[in-house]
């Protein structure tokens, strides 16, 4: 009795504190409607308390509640805007008898006129607005969301997309080739465009500032988009191909920003780079903007593991997939599985489908907890990029399939024989891999063969081969899946 | 001469492996033909990186099923146009793709005499780049 929901009257409208399970937050019986956002939150109660009202609370901070009754909500249509906290589940090898304290998983449905149209700010503003400070979770960390098609479609979306931007690279049926400028800082204009210059003319499709590049005292901006344009020209004339640079736009306010993007836009870049760390709100502008500049949108994801990495608080890295294709980029980092950065090869499938599939189903393994129909939003794409090499090919392919832009940074401007060399090792590696994929041959146990076969004709990708051979990164993954496939028997 | 590390235009999926077989061609057309997506032959004799539209050797070969009909195509249009670049293409018809998935070049000039850079000087320190390619100073069919 004492769970249930108080009826609206003047009992439940008593001054006072009432547990949030009596106010409304939490309703088991609830029918989830096809235009409410849904949200599965990881929750870590204090010991001993109820998983279902701690739910509720969750429900209640994110949407209407404050921490006492007031009165003024019978001026409003209260029951409707209230978040419904519907379903708890305990998460699987968490509690007694484990290392792990208890954990669950609660389902949270959100009524769609609880949120401003095309404003992620608004949006967030609610999901993780108050929620993750309060006293009454230990740990919270948000795990999925579900987006209505309704709401959906009040964002642009990717301002580019996938598609359009293998048609305006010309560029079709392989994954694209990249690299970062290293060293990352300290390089002056020139030096720096010489690093372009080589990467680009050696076969890669793309060379990129990194994410803490943008006007310092040894290379002011300007100065850096003058030289990498000279480069990228130089290279496309070299190649026949088209190349680009993602010129950094990144800096303190909106203003410069788009001063820098003009800029860029005015030397002929087919694409520009922002960071995570500028905002939602700034990430949103800047889409637009690229929309209305036929500008491609890297996103690079500075900022993200200080929330999604550890796996009782904060959010998981596949909500800011979500996001980023609603505020409109057009490619984001997203792993690699094999490189040095965290990453559990079914969670990135999952950040994959979530930035290509046109409809994603559920997928727990893959820790996609809710179906989601994208709406012909453009696809957003994923970008993998830390401590891979040529030598890793038939994995990286196997593993993140055609539409990916794989980035080797160290990978390119590290080899022996030179930058040049090493963006020629990378390139063969690539062509020779795909070639043999769609003749059929099984690649992830033919592929060292493959690679070596190609090193025959191919002294760059030799020496790429003999440098990286044994450079593995084997660590275990923080962010992994709670849910593992169940052996069946086969007759 | 061309100076990139194969001498050549590199554009589409294959063009730092050594030319392709028909034994190898075919292969990929078996590809196009699993998926669904139909083929077509395209060739011209002005490879600037943004000349989208080379001309059609016939349309995208939607009923053909057999690699080796289409492969008879590709060779028809290397016997017309044997100094020309001949590219193959794959398109998907499914929606959310709806474009080329696949792009390569099966023939080539005998010599590539590839682009110039032409930098023309404007306000301040910019610069705006034309990419030229030498062999369009000739008309269309003499080029190499």
């Amino acid at each position: 009795m004492s769970n249930e929901t108080l009826k609206e009257g003047a009992a439940r409208y008593k001054a006072g504190v009432l547990p949030y399970k009596k106010m409304g937050y939490w309703q088991p019986d609830y029918q989830v409607k096809d235009t409410d956002l849904l949200a599965m939150f990881r929750i870590t109660p204090h010991a001993g308390h109820d998983p279902e009202e701690v739910a509720a609370a969750v429900a209640g901070e994110s949407s209407t509640a404050t921490w006492t009754v007031v009165w003024t909500d019978r001026l409003t249509a209260c029951e409707m805007y209230r978040a419904k906290a519907y379903r708890v589940d305990p998460v699987p090898n968490t509690g007694e008898g484990t290392k792990t304290e208890a954990q669950f998983f609660a389902y949270i449905a959100y009524e769609l006129d609880l949120f401003e149209g095309g404003s992620i700010a608004n949006l967030t503003a609610s999901i993780i607005g108050n929620v993750f400070g309060m006293k009454a979770v230990k740990a919270l960390r948000l795990e999925d969301m579900r987006i209505p098609v309704a709401y959906l479609k009040t964002f642009q979306g990717p301002a580019t997309g996938v598609i359009v931007e293998r048609e305006r690279l010309d560029k079709f049926g392989r994954p694209l080739l990249g690299a970062t400028t290293k060293p990352k800082l300290g390089l002056s204009g020139r030096n720096y465009g010489r690093v372009v210059y080589e990467g680009l003319k050696g076969g890669l499709d793309f060379m990129k500032d990194d994410e803490n590049i943008n006007s310092q005292a040894f290379m002011h901006w300007r100065d850096r988009f003058l030289y990498c344009m000279d480069a990228v020209n130089k290279a496309s004339a070299a190649t026949g191909e088209v190349k680009g640079h993602y010129l950094n736009v990144t800096a303190g306010t909106m203003e410069e920003m788009y001063k820098r993007a003009e800029f860029a836009k005015s030397l002929g870049s087919v694409i520009i780079m922002i960071d995570l760390v500028i905002g939602y709100t700034a990430i949103q502008s800047m889409a637009i903007w690229a929309r209305q500049n036929d500008m491609i949108l890297h996103l690079h994801r500075a900022g993200n593991s200080t929330y999604s990495r550890q796996k009782n608080h904060g959010m998981n890295f596949r909500v800011i997939c979500k996001w980023m294709r609603m505020a409109g980029v057009d490619h984001i980092h997203a792993g690699t599985v094999v490189g040095k950065l965290e990453g559990d090869p079914a969670m990135i499938k999952g950040f994959y489908d979530t930035l290509l599939d046109d409809h994603t189903p559920q997928n727990l393994e893959h820790g996609l907890f809710f179906e989601q129909d994208w709406a012909s939003l453009n696809k957003c794409m994923p970008v993998a990029s830390g401590g891979i090499h040529a030598g890793q090919m038939h994995q990286l392919l196997t593993y993140l399939g055609d539409d990916v832009v794989l980035q080797f940074g160290g990978g390119t401007i590290g080899h022996p024989d030179g930058i040049q060399a090493g963006a020629q090792a990378n390139r063969v590696a690539l062509e020779a891999m795909v070639l043999a994929r769609n003749e059929g041959r099984d690649i992830w146990n033919e592929g060292p063969q493959i690679l070596l076969d190609a090193a025959k004709w191919c002294s760059p990708l030799r020496a790429a081969i003999d440098t990286w051979k044994d450079i593995t990164f084997n660590y275990e993954s923080t962010d992994t899946a709670d849910f593992v496939p169940t052996a069946t028997t086969s007759f | 001469m061309m100076t990139n590390p194969n001498g050549i235009v590199t554009q589409g999926q294959f063009s730092f492996l050594p030319p392709l077989t028909d034994e190898q061609i075919t292969k990929q057309l078996k590809y196009a033909l699993s998926k669904g997506w139909a083929t077509s032959v395209e060739y011209t004799d002005d490879p600037h990186p943004r000349n989208t539209y080379w001309e059609m050797f016939g349309p995208p070969m939607f009923d053909l099923k057999d690699p080796a009909g289409i492969l008879m195509e590709i060779n028809n249009c290397r016997k017309t146009f044997p100094n020309h670049y001949i590219r193959v293409m794959a398109f998907s018809s499914v929606r959310g793709v709806e474009s080329p998935t696949m792009s390569y070049i099966v023939n080539r000039p005998k010599n590539e005499p590839g682009f110039g850079l032409v930098r023309q000087e404007a306000d301040g320190r910019n610069i705006r780049y034309t990419i030229h390619s030498y062999a369009t100073d000739k008309p269309e069919g003499e080029r190499y």
